[in-house]
C-alpha cells in the first residue's frame, strides 16, 4: 500500500518536474531571443552592416531616450498618451455598455439601428480624424475622440452579441420568479457577459492606443504619435524608433494589467 | 378535495409567417387543493405549454382557468415554476441563489429569510449555503432550486420535467426526494413527465394528452394500494403495471 502511493508520488514529483522544467525553458528562449536581437542590431549597426542613420541601434535608442527624458519632455510625451489612451478606455467601456444596454431593452431599436452599426464598425476610423479635427481642434479632446471612434462600435456590437446569448431558460427563470425585464437584466444577463466584458475591454485597450496614435499623427502637440511624426519629419529616426519602442512597452503594460485585473475579477466570480 | 383551480376549453395557437399551429385544443381538467396532477404527453406536443399558460407567462387564446380558493376569494394561488434544469447560477452562492426570489420581489423579511434557513438545514443544505452550486451533487441542486421556488411561499408548483437533465439513478432517488418534500409542505403540485412509471408513481391523477394540437384523452385517477407516501415503493403496487399499460396503451395508440 504504501509502495504504491509512494510510486504514484513521485510519478506526480516527476510530473510536475516536467512543468517546471518546461516553463523554464520557455522564459529563457524568450530571454535568449530578444538578448540576440538586441546584440545582432547593436554589432551590426556598429560593423555598418546596417545604416545607423535609418535603422539606429540598441544604445542610440538608450541615449535617445535619456537625453529626450533629460532635455525634452520624453515623461510627458508618454504621459500624455497614457491619459488619452486610458481616458478613451474608459469612454468607450461605459458608452457601449450603456448602448448595449439599450439594444438589448429594445430589441425594436436594435433591429432599425443594425446596419448603421456594422457601415459605422466597417468603416476605417482613421478616415474621421480630419472631420474630428475641424470639428474640435487640435486638442485632448479630439485625440480621446480618435481613440474611442477606432474601439466604440466593435464594442457595442460584441457586447449586444454576448448580452444575446444569455440562457433564455434563465430568463424565464427570472419571469417565473416574478421578475422583470429589468431584473432578468441585472440579474442574469449582465452577470453571465462578465466573460464577454472581459474579453471586449482587452481588445479595446488595444484598439484605443491605435486611435490615440492615429490621432496624435495628425492633431496634436504632445504624445508619442507627434513625437514619432515629428522624428520622422526632421529625419532623427532614433527619437521615431525610441517611440516605438516605448509604445511596445506601454502596449505590454496595458495588456499585463488587464490580465491581472481579469484574473482578479474571476476568481471573485469564480469563472 | 375540491378543485382550486379549473381549466376550461383552454386552447392556444403559435403564429408565425408559415402559418398557424395549434398547439392546445379544448383542454379542460381541474386540479385538487394539495392534489399531484401528472401530465403525459407525446414529445412536443404542448405540454410546456400548458404548464406556461397556467403559470400566467402566456395567455390562453381560448378557454379560461377558473378559480376556486377554499376562503372564496378570486385571487389567483401563487405560483412556484420548476424548470427542466436548475439554473443555479454559477456567480452566486447557494444561499443568494435561492433567496433570488425574495431579491426580485423585495421581500427579505426577517421571517421569509428565517423561513429559508430552515429549509436549507432540513434539506441538508446548511453546511453548503457559502459554496458555489457547481460544488454540488445533481440532487442537492435541485434541493436548492426547490428551496429557491418554495421560498416565496407558492401554493401551486408546477414543474417541468424537472429532473430529465439528471441519469437515470439519480433521477429515481431524486424525483422521490423531491415530491416527497413538496407533499410534506402540503403544496399542490402540477408535473410535466414523459416518463409513464414516474407518473403513476408520483401522481394522484395523471392527465394523458394527444399528439398535436393536445387534447386530452384521458384523466386517469392513481390509486395504489402499499403506499407509504414513496414513489420507489409505489413502484411495487399490485395496481402500477396495470396503470403503467393503459398510459402505454393511450400514447402508442394516438388517434
Amino acid at each position: 500500500m504504501t509502495g504504491k502511493t509512494k510510486k504514484a508520488l513521485t510519478r506526480q514529483e516527476q510530473f510536475m518536474l516536467r512543468h517546471k522544467r518546461h516553463h523554464h525553458q520557455i522564459t529563457f528562449f524568450r530571454a535568449l531571443l530578444f538578448v540576440s536581437f538586441l546584440a545582432l542590431w547593436e554589432i551590426s549597426a556598429d560593423l555598418g552592416w546596417i545604416d545607423s542613420f535609418f535603422f539606429s541601434s540598441p544604445s542610440r535608442v538608450a541615449v535617445c531616450f535619456v537625453t529626450q527624458i533629460r532635455t525634452n519632455s520624453m515623461l510627458s510625451h508618454i504621459g500624455i498618451t497614457l491619459l488619452e489612451t486610458v481616458a478613451s478606455f474608459f469612454l468607450v467601456l461605459f458608452f457601449s455598455l450603456a448602448a448595449a444596454t439599450l439594444l438589448w431593452r429594445s430589441p425594436r431599436l436594435s433591429e432599425i439601428l443594425e446596419p448603421y452599426l456594422v457601415v459605422l464598425n466597417s468603416l476605417p476610423k482613421s478616415a474621421l480624424a480630419p472631420l474630428f479635427i475641424v470639428w474640435l481642434g487640435t486638442g485632448i479632446k479630439t485625440i480621446i475622440v480618435a481613440g474611442m471612434s477606432v474601439a466604440v462600435f466593435g464594442s457595442v456590437i460584441s457586447l449586444y452579441t454576448g448580452f444575446r446569448q444569455a440562457d433564455e431558460e434563465k430568463i424565464t427563470l427570472i419571469y417565473t420568479l416574478g421578475g422583470k425585464k429589468r431584473d432578468a437584466f441585472t440579474k442574469v444577463v449582465l452577470p453571465g457577459s462578465v466573460p464577454t466584458i472581459l474579453s471586449t475591454a482587452k481588445v479595446n485597450i488595444g484598439l484605443a492606443l491605435v486611435g490615440v496614435i492615429i490621432g496624435e499623427f495628425l492633431a496634436a502637440r504632445r504624445g508619442l504619435g507627434y513625437l514619432i511624426i515629428y522624428g520622422s519629419q526632421v529625419f532623427r529616426l532614433d527619437m521615431v524608433i525610441t517611440g516605438i519602442i516605448v509604445l511596445c512597452v506601454i502596449a505590454l503594460l496595458f495588456y499585463k494589467t488587464i490580465q491581472v485585473l481579469e484574473h482578479r475579477i474571476r476568481i471573485r466570480f469564480k469563472m | 378535495m375540491p378543485d382550486i383551480l379549473e381549466l376550461k376549453n383552454i386552447g392556444y395557437s403559435y403564429h408565425n409567417l408559415h402559418g398557424e399551429t395549434r398547439a392546445l385544443e379544448d383542454i379542460s381538467f381541474g386540479v385538487g387543493e394539495g392534489e399531484f396532477v401528472a401530465i403525459v404527453g407525446p414529445s412536443g406536443c404542448g405540454k410546456s405549454t400548458l404548464l406556461s399558460i397556467i403559470a400566467g407567462l402566456l395567455a390562453p387564446e381560448q378557454g379560461t382557468i377558473l378559480v376556486n380558493n377554499p376562503d372564496g376569494s378570486l385571487r389567483y394561488p401563487k405560483i412556484g415554476y420548476m424548470l427542466q434544469r436548475d439554473h443555479l447560477f454559477e456567480w452566486r452562492s447557494v444561499y443568494r441563489n435561492v433567496i433570488l426570489g425574495l431579491e426580485i420581489q423585495k421581500q427579505m423579511t426577517p421571517s421569509r429569510l428565517q423561513a429559508v434557513n430552515r429549509l436549507l438545514e432540513e434539506y441538508g443544505l446548511d453546511k453548503f449555503r457559502d459554496k458555489r452550486p457547481s460544488e454540488l451533487s445533481g440532487g442537492m441542486k435541485q434541493r436548492a432550486a426547490l428551496i429557491r421556488t418554495l421560498a416565496l411561499e407558492p401554493q401551486l408548483l408546477l414543474l417541468d420535467e424537472p429532473f430529465s437533465a439528471l441519469d437515470y439513478q439519480t433521477r429515481l432517488t431524486v424525483s422521490a426526494d423531491i415530491c416527497r418534500l413538496i407533499r410534506e409542505a402540503g403544496k399542490t403540485m402540477i408535473i410535466i413527465t414523459h416518463d409513464l412509471a414516474e407518473a403513476v408513481s408520483l401522481a394522484d391523477k395523471v392527465v394523458v394528452l394527444s399528439s398535436r394540437p393536445a387534447r386530452v384523452k384521458r384523466i386517469m385517477p392513481v390509486r395504489l394500494t402499499l403506499k407509504d407516501d414513496s414513489p420507489l415503493a409505489a413502484r411495487n403496487a399490485p395496481e402500477f403495471q396495470d396503470y403503467f399499460n393503459r398510459l402505454w396503451e393511450d400514447l402508442t395508440h394516438d388517434r
